[in-house]
């Protein structure tokens, strides 16, 4: 019997974005002056040459139907020039030649739902991750704790009124995706995983979850005659890491996954170098469909940073100025035990000095 | 018409306030399909128990090894039958987005229409590896809806233990920070690695990202085994008309506090005008009549903060080019590394740098693929081995800009002192 014939892929890669540029933006790559923001949410950069280009910043859910696709392309084509591109924070960019063109494209987008802003010194979208609609180890999910979470900071979206941008990001595990960020939230598993020892040895991989585990606390066993893997509950710190590569060691539990909050963390060189984000507060509870105690530290960090932050300073810079006590009095946060660093490297944490506020 | 929905209280609470609502959207997708009632009905269930229900499994299309992530439901009735059989698979296609995130309406459109045609009608605009996600598709649609996303142009992006899919900040064609042509090195990486992408057969994931200046917009030094991040070696470039309007406009207080101040090595002064220096390190700038800035660009970091501030007043110099840093990562296994300097600067204006940058991440990927350990990063490999062994395996020659402060225990043999001091004096002596 023959084999149906398959088409061969084109590896093509990454396509030519040159293709899909404004034609303003084509003509004038690489020789721009400056920008700067006629109002919350709208760009306006301006060429070598004289030529200027206004853009239109909008939020969008990320994960988006097909409708929603079309709705964003029929705005883009009626109130814009054809041409959008996205932000890595799945915000959506319309260009156009003409600050006529502003108001109107701005009015079609909040008119159709989509909040405008996410420039400058906003709380921009957040980075998410995939969660309960399509990871195969999530503690939570994300698309649903950051709609509930950016219906609460939707003026902050809209507004430029932080002391500096507020980048937040979500994680559905403590191992993986989701980012550094001024606040994270991230999943805190708080109890050992749940070992099935009926499917360990015929679905995974043993000597590859031994390895797998950051504090050497799996070892192989056998369990009921059959070769299973077995935990040292006392050095397991229940970060998740053996489940992927085992999913009969499941980590995730409907009461004792938690979430913790983050805050500090940024990629850009500015001022400081970059930093990673610190843990502030962990325990919360992992409550859909709005998860309203972890909106409500995060809305209590903002308001505290905002109200206390001078202009330009990141979450970061802002803390560093006022040190790590006055910001856990601030913001009404316990400093429990578990927020020592006790990682390798752990000492660079510790305050080596006398420096100390009063 | 679909057939009815499942009821979805706790997701129903989720189409209420201003942001837009992904549930609205998935609720719209379910009028035309089954697929999406019954995907609604798994996610209404992960809401209610806590729990995911998604197991990974082997899918692909035809040529490639990675690419797919392959979901089956695991959300199963007590006789193993699937819970929601019409979204018993769903499976995501990870497609390489063009540099920058760049499209028009019309491509927009298509990918629209192939992806519901054979898909769930549900896309994400970007993963965080910077894919263009396509969720959702049985296994019997894979192969021709990529067939049609294939012919538009577009390509599967990288999954498991391979080089995965990149992304660059909008870069040179909107912004004036832009240190290189992130698109072009972008695309002439990437492109060279497709077969690294498209056949995972590394230790574990390779990413490379593209930042057009020291902002990092593209988070590229946590987030990247090789972050390649713009910057320059000449003096920042002054624009006075920018500079006054600029002062006109936020005063003496913003100046000094906002700008001077915040300075991270004290480069910038402000000074009165008849005592601004003028020599080649210098760039100074009348922001008044009586004052103006003076950066001493030796001291300069290039952290992009005064620049950030005074945009246009100040700008990067010409003399551009990239930082090359390596082994940034995020949590497992040792917990998260930035990426270090390997490269100081090398320049980036033309198809001969982007080749060398090109030979540059095949020496790393080379060396990794030899050297980690299964499931390794290539920022834990380092660490492992220590950088100047890295180093030495790439020909790299060592420099004080990779280090922030030198050793601080004597724990080092260094009985070969004297030949890598006259090695050094003999690079001097040729340089000169």
């Amino acid at each position: 019997m023959s084999q149906p014939q398959m088409r061969r892929a084109i590896e093509s890669g990454v396509p030519d974005n040159k293709q899909y540029l404004h034609p303003l933006l084509a003509k004038n790559y690489g020789d721009w002056k400056y920008h700067d923001r006629p109002r919350p949410g709208v760009l306006r950069h301006v060429a070598h040459g004289g030529d200027e280009v206004w853009t239109v910043r909008a939020g969008t859910q990320r994960q988006m139907d097909v409708h929603t696709i079309r709705k964003l392309c029929d705005i883009a084509d009626r109130y814009a020039e054809g041409h959008v591109r996205f932000t890595i924070r799945s915000n959506i960019e319309f260009m156009v030649s003409s600050s006529a063109k502003v108001a109107p494209l701005v009015e079609a987008l909040e008119g159709s739902g989509f909040p405008v802003g996410g420039t400058g010194n906003s709380v921009s979208m957040i980075a998410h991750t995939q969660g309960w609609l399509h990871c195969d180890i999530p503690g939570t999910d994300a698309s649903g704790a950051v709609k509930a979470l950016m219906d609460e900071l939707y003026d902050e979206f809209r507004r430029e009124e932080m002391p500096n941008r507020v980048h937040l990001s979500t994680s559905c595990c403590e191992i993986n995706c989701g980012g550094q960020a001024d606040i994270a939230i991230i999943v805190q598993h708080t109890k050992p995983p749940k070992i099935n020892h009926d499917l360990v040895a015929n679905v995974c991989e043993r000597p590859a979850v031994v390895a797998r585990c950051p504090v050497a606390a799996i070892r192989p066993a056998m369990v009921n005659g059959k070769p299973s893997l077995e935990i040292d509950e006392k050095k397991c710190m229940c970060c998740g890491a053996c489940y992927p590569p085992c999913p009969p060691m499941q980590i995730n539990d409907p009461e004792h996954t938690k979430l913790a909050i983050w805050v500090g963390g940024k990629n850009s060189n500015a001022r400081a170098k970059p930093t990673f984000m610190k843990m502030v507060a962990s325990g919360l509870p992992n409550n859909p469909p709005r998860w309203p105690e972890v909106a409500a530290v995060v809305k209590k960090i903002l308001a505290v940073y905002k109200e206390d932050a001078r202009p330009w300073e990141r979450m970061s810079d802002w803390i560093e100025r006022i040190g790590w006590p006055r910001f856990f009095e601030k913001t009404d946060l316990p400093f429990t035990k578990y927020l020592i660093d006790d990682w390798r490297g752990a000492r660079a944490n510790l305050n080596a000095s006398t420096h100390i506020r009063f | 018409m679909a057939k009815p929905m499942h009821p979805t209280p706790m997701l129903d609470e989720l189409e209420t306030g201003p942001w837009p609502s992904f549930v609205t959207g998935l609720k719209r997708l379910a009028q035309d399909k089954d697929y999406m009632v019954d995907l609604l009905g798994q996610l209404e269930h992960s809401y209610k128990t806590r729990k995911g229900y998604w197991k990974g499994g082997t899918v692909g299309v035809f040529g490639y090894g990675g690419g797919v992530i392959p979901r089956f439901t695991e959300a199963k009735t007590a006789d193993n039958k699937p819970m929601f059989p019409d979204a018993a698979e769903f499976h995501t296609l990870r497609v390489m987005p063009p540099a920058g995130m760049h499209y028009d309406t019309a491509i927009l459109r298509k990918l629209a229409d192939i992806w519901e045609r054979h898909g769930s009608g549900l896309i994400a605009f970007h993963g965080q590896s910077g894919d263009i996600m396509f969720q959702g598709v049985t296994t019997a649609n894979v192969q021709k809806a990529f067939d049609e996303i294939n012919e538009a142009g577009f390509d599967l992006g990288g999954a498991g233990p391979a080089v995965r899919t990149s992304m660059s900040c909008v870069g040179a064609a909107r912004c004036e920070q832009s240190c290189y042509d992130e698109a072009s090195a972008h695309r002439a990486v990437i492109n060279s690695f497709l077969d690294d992408i498209h056949r995972p057969s590394l230790p574990y994931k390779f990413k490379f990202k593209f930042s057009g200046c020291p902002n990092d917009c593209m988070n590229s030094i946590q987030r990247a085994d090789m972050a390649v991040i713009g910057t320059w070696r000449d003096n920042i470039r002054s624009d006075e008309a920018l500079a006054r309007k600029w002062f006109a406009r936020h005063g003496m207080n913003e100046l000094v506090n906002d700008v001077v101040a915040r300075c991270p090595t004290k480069a910038i002064q402000l000074k009165e005008v008849k005592d601004l220096r003028s020599d080649a390190g210098i760039t100074a700038v009348r922001v008044s009549d009586t004052h103006g800035v003076e950066i001493d660009n030796r001291d300069c970091v290039r952290c992009m903060h005064c620049i950030n501030v005074m945009t246009g007043a100040l700008a990067p110099g010409k003399d551009k080019g990239a930082t090359i840093l390596v082994g940034g990562k995020r949590t497992l296994k040792i917990g998260d590394l930035m990426g270090t300097v390997v490269v100081p600067f090398m320049k980036l204006a033309n198809d001969e740098d982007r080749e060398k940058l090109v030979e540059l991440g095949q020496k790393i990927i080379d060396f990794f693929a030899e050297n980690a350990l299964e499931h390794e990063r290539t920022g834990e490999m380092i660490e492992r081995i220590g950088l100047v062994n890295f180093l030495d395996a790439l020909g790299i020659e060592v420099d004080a800009n990779m280090v922030a402060a030198p050793r601080t225990n004597p724990y080092v043999r260094t009985d070969g002192w004297d030949e890598e001091v006259a090695k050094i004096n003999a690079r001097k002596h040729k340089a000169a």
